[in-house]
């Protein structure tokens, strides 16, 4: 039988031509040196400026970082081929940049939680390590849309639990295990945007049903509204019993945006986004520590001791200017929590305007990458897997240092791979694992033959089957 | 260190940064199309993917199956492995081969690996299913040269 070696399409090719999508492995390599260069340098430029030396250690800080990100890349050639090129090397430079900056804190603070740091990116990326090589495929995560909504949901909820729910800074939003906390919302955060993607994609054609019509847009009916109620009410929990706006808009936002996009109607949008202004209204008059958010936002002058943190955060940002004050050589040490929430603004007081400005590009290439993949697929749970996973990156990136910069009110979501936590950089390596797997999928050339119409196939059932 | 020092080496830090910012803009640019070629012309063998997919192929007819694969359309080249000895198609979440098409039922067929090889069987679908254009009223046996039509997706074993 004559077979074309054709391929899948990234975008529709003109009649006659296939576009052959590239591997690029090589300008990953290249584009990771670059990266590790960036991380290490910025490690080796602290030293430089504050003791005028190089760290003693360097030989075995290099070598270990080189060589997680040379098996990084070598199991991406082996498993994942076709996967995005950029998207490793991006994460590389952001978590090495991390590293450098909690190193770098750790100076000022008389600490040492660079190592521990250092240790979790070992873990966050064996754990992408094993979502390469154990899944390589996305769709079999579909088959559980209930169970994995159900885990998710619990873990979001369980630091409320007695005993092991663990409060730290006024939010309850960790889980203590013995010696060990950990932030279950950022594990919750990948499991629930696997959960909504089989859900919706299984309900889509009935979540899509027009209801009442008003004002111009069609609103879903009254009846399909139990899922967006589950979720409003999971997040309406978050945000009143552990007191985390971000956490809160986070997975709501999530929610409201893979049912858009799954949906393809408006009208869940604009429903979504009045629940959660009217809820978070609500939250504003009942509950002070909501209240005490949205004066350090407003004016945090008239409150400077409970705005402490923002005011500090400020001074730093603006110390730095354009250019900052060079590695080592800024006070960032004197902003409360610096190494976690504030770690934006160290970055803006050291690297200045334009190395924040960097941090924040790189971000959004990584999202607006993951978004081109759900954009070139053709199966819908990838698609949408890929959006949620992509737009929640951005989201959270968006909510915090819109927090640290004062643009939204400061909530205490992790600013992902650069704040100190393990939680969070292992939860974040997996979901760039999953965005990986799901572009390898997407951009392997598929061989295909030529489109059989059923309408010939129906006159073949007469006579001549073959 | 002297001040000028200090200044050169934080300008040219941050020229690093903005350097890797523009190589991955350039990359996705060079990304964005991919490389167009003529359609039923191999690619070029640079790509390293046209000889081994042929040596498959030539090699096919004497291997045993071990994907049952899509053929045409949107999901073309989407498989599902056979190694757990059966294959279930259909629109539920919970098939190992799912088609989005309004002609295919919830659970609509099921490849099974018998003693002979492998057959294919309906699950009592609405619009039935086609194995090289006949509508199948059993239990059949299906080969490397046989293709399946369910709905408007056509699907054939492959080694």
């Amino acid at each position: 039988m004559a077979r074309d070696i054709a391929t899948g399409p990234p975008l529709a090719p003109t009649p006659g031509t296939v576009v052959v999508p590239r591997k690029r492995r090589n300008t990953e390599l290249v584009l990771l040196l670059v990266a590790l260069a960036v991380g290490l340098g910025a490690w080796f430029i602290t030293h430089l400026n504050v003791f005028n030396a190089i760290p003693e250690n360097w030989p075995m800080v290099v070598g270990v970082s080189v060589a997680l990100a040379a098996v990084a890349h070598i199991v991406v050639r082996w498993r994942i081929p076709y996967a995005d090129p950029v998207m490793l090397p991006c994460v590389v430079l952001l978590n090495g940049l991390g590293l450098a900056m909690i190193a770098r804190l750790d100076l000022s603070m008389k600490a040492q939680s660079a190592p521990t740091q250092f240790m979790w990116t070992g873990l966050g990326v064996a754990l992408f390590l094993i979502v390469l090589i154990v899944l390589r495929d996305h769709r079999p995560l579909q088959r559980f849309p209930y169970l994995l909504g159900l885990v998710g949901i619990v873990l979001l909820l369980m630091p409320l639990l007695p005993v092991i729910g663990h409060e730290e800074y006024g939010a309850r939003i960790w889980v203590a295990l013995g010696p060990y906390t950990f932030q279950p919302a950022e594990a919750a955060k990948v499991v629930l945007a696997i959960a909504f993607a089989s859900y919706l994609v299984e309900r889509r054609e009935v979540l899509a049903l027009a209801g009442a019509r008003v004002l111009g847009v069609d609103l879903p009916r009254l009846r399909d509204l139990g899922p967006i109620a589950l979720m409003f009410g999971a997040s309406m929990l978050v945000l009143v019993y552990q007191r985390d706006l971000g956490t809160s808009l986070l997975f709501f936002g999530m929610f409201v945006m893979m049912l858009y996009v799954s949906t393809e109607r408006p009208g869940w949008a604009i429903l979504g986004t009045i629940l959660f202004a009217g809820g978070a209204l609500a939250g504003w008059f009942l509950f002070s520590h909501v209240q005490v958010r949205v004066d350090a936002w407003l004016d945090p002058f008239a409150t400077p001791d409970a705005s402490y943190q923002i005011i500090q955060g400020q001074y730093g940002i603006a110390w730095g200017g354009l250019l900052g004050r060079g590695l080592g050589l800024g006070r960032p040490a004197l902003i409360p929590v610096v190494k976690s929430d504030f770690i934006t603004a160290a970055i803006g007081e050291e690297l200045g305007m334009t190395g924040l400005m960097a941090v924040i590009m790189i971000y959004a290439l990584v999202a607006a990458r993951g978004l081109r993949t759900s954009l070139m697929g053709k199966e819908p749970f990838g698609k949408l897997l890929a959006a949620g996973l992509a737009f929640t990156f951005a989201l959270q990136v968006f909510i915090i240092v819109g927090g640290v910069t004062r643009l939204l009110p400061l909530t205490g979501l992790t600013t992902p791979f650069l704040s100190q936590g393990g939680s969070s950089l292992i939860c974040n390596w997996i979901l760039i694992g999953l965005l990986m797997v799901i572009s390898h999928q997407f951009r392997k050339p598929v061989a295909t033959i030529p489109e059989i119409d059923p309408d010939t196939e129906r006159t073949q059932l007469i006579g001549a089957a073959r | 260190m002297s001040e000028i020092a200090v200044m050169l080496i934080k300008v040219l830090f941050l020229a690093l940064l903005w350097i890797f910012i523009l190589a991955v803009a350039s990359v996705i640019r060079g990304d964005m199309f991919g490389r167009t070629v003529p359609a039923g012309t191999a690619p070029p063998t640079e790509l390293g993917e046209a000889p081994r997919t042929n040596t498959r192929i030539r090699r096919r007819d004497r291997g045993t199956p071990r994907t049952f694969t899509i053929t045409n359309g949107e999901l073309a080249g989407t498989s599902a492995d056979l190694a757990g000895g059966t294959v279930q198609i259909g629109r539920s979440a919970d098939c190992q081969l799912i088609l989005e098409d309004d002609y295919v039922s919830t659970r609509h067929a099921r490849v099974n690996a018998g003693d002979s090889g492998f057959y294919i069987e309906d699950l009592g679908s609405t619009n039935g299913t086609y194995v090289n254009g006949q509508r199948i009223t059993q239990p059949t046996t299906i080969g490397l040269e046989d293709t399946v039509r369910i709905g408007r997706t056509v699907m054939r074993l492959e080694v």
